[in-house]
């Protein structure tokens, strides 16, 4: 406690480098995931695959992943962004995808009715009624990718995983007690209040 | 040119690799079973008790969102390096989905299925073990699938508080920025963490009797 009140710069510094890498990268993911959800909500075997490939991906080990992207791209923010990139599409991919299809065909024939073109189908009525599902992943990705975010310290990314690492190898333990607790109140945090947001969603669509 | 001489690594220390290797792999069975053997039973006690269940399931709603290498790092300055607190920190990782998936898979199954069982004279354990967790024992599996990956997942992470495993070879090459070593730990790492989410997938699918899928 005390530490955490001599060195509260730091760890405030370390948690914004963390929110930093954490946004950044779902923001690519995102941007992917929208279109590739799209396209896979609409064909089966371009879900299958996008599925298959992204699953693979999600089951490599995080620290695994750091390493093999080490002789690609070295070490540092990049890596990093890659590594959460590439953790979050499975499940932000599957969620769009699988958020599209629920929307009723019915409500989508009736857009089709009133002289809506495809794009006004898609952003007026699919992607809005897709959206808590949409949330849903965006909930699950944001807590992998903070997890992610904390490892990606030993490749040179910042981030609160830098207090942990730091606090090991110097043996000092309010250093990782405070590194380990914001990280884990970090997720805690996006968790319920995309949990949250979700909620406020369904409801409103219903 | 890099994965022969990580190959080339592996033919020198032949020992040095299996021991990793075995490590690893005791390390997540252990876990694994361990995870198992204490969430199974809670799962199925909790889905009998409501104000018992609202706690377990916020537990580990909460402990699911928790990083691993926070975890690990926790688990440290109380209990030290090693292969012990390793393998807390794992089996504590390891619980809540299977946790959360046996409780909502005994949640689901019909009340009429149940009803029926109990017509016919079962009792409250007859009932569980002949009716519920048959017809669970798909989402019990999957949420044990999840939590075997991010076991050997984990373990990768176990090597910085000297829990040994192939982590052991990431950590040592990125400090010597030594690639072919890296590579020694992380693409081994990868094929057992693949490796395992298809054995459990396998198992799950001939396990399981094709009507209840």
């Amino acid at each position: 406690m005390k530490w955490l009140l001599n060195n509260w710069d730091q760890v405030f510094e370390a948690l914004g480098q963390h929110i930093v890498i954490v946004l950044t990268s779902l923001a690519i993911a995102f941007a992917i995931s929208l279109i590739v959800g799209i396209w896979a909500a609409r064909h089966e075997g371009v879900f299958r695959a996008a599925i298959a490939v992204t699953g693979i991906l999600y089951t490599v080990p995080t620290l695994a992943f750091l390493a093999l992207l080490i002789p690609i791209v070295g070490l540092g923010r990049a890596n990093a962004i890659i590594c959460m990139v590439a953790f979050s599409l499975m499940i932000m991919i599957r969620n769009v995808a699988v958020g599209i299809r629920g929307v009723p065909a019915e409500v989508v024939d009736a857009g089709r009715g009133m002289g809506m073109t495809g794009f006004d189908v898609l952003t007026r009525i699919e992607l809005p009624l897709a959206a808590p599902v949409i949330v849903a992943g965006l909930r699950i990705a944001s807590v992998t990718v903070i997890s992610v975010a904390v490892v990606a310290a030993y490749v040179n990314a910042g981030g609160l995983g830098t207090l942990i690492f730091n606090g090991i190898s110097n043996d000092h333990a309010p250093k990782i007690w405070t590194g380990a607790l914001t990280a884990c109140a970090l997720a805690v945090a996006a968790d319920l209040s995309l949990a949250r947001l979700e909620h406020w969603l369904r409801r409103r669509a219903a | 040119m890099l994965l022969i001489d990580a190959w080339q690594f592996i033919v020198a220390h032949p020992g040095r690799f299996l021991n990793a290797l075995g490590t690893h792999v005791a390390l997540s069975a252990a876990a694994l079973t361990l995870a198992v053997a204490i969430a199974l039973p809670v799962g199925i006690w909790i889905s009998g008790t409501r104000r018992a269940a609202m706690a377990a399931i916020t537990t580990a709603n909460i402990g699911r969102t928790l990083p691993s290498l926070a975890v690990l790092a926790l688990v440290m300055p109380v209990l030290g390096t090693g292969f012990a607190p390793s393998l807390f920190a794992l089996t504590l990782l390891a619980m809540p989905p299977i946790l959360l998936n046996t409780y909502t898979a005994i949640q689901q199954v019909e009340p009429d299925v149940v009803d029926a069982a109990r017509g016919m004279g079962m009792t409250r354990a007859e009932i569980m073990r002949k009716v519920e967790l048959p017809l669970a024992a798909p989402v019990i599996f999957a949420g044990i699938r999840t939590a075997a990956v991010q076991v050997v997942s984990g373990a990768v992470l176990a090597a910085y508080i000297g829990g040994g495993g192939l982590g052991d070879f990431i950590t040592a090459g990125i400090a010597m920025m030594a690639l072919p070593q890296l590579l020694v730990g992380a693409i081994p790492a990868t094929l057992l963490s693949i490796g395992t989410d298809q054995l459990f997938g396998w198992l799950q699918r001939t396990m399981i009797p094709r009507g209840l899928a």
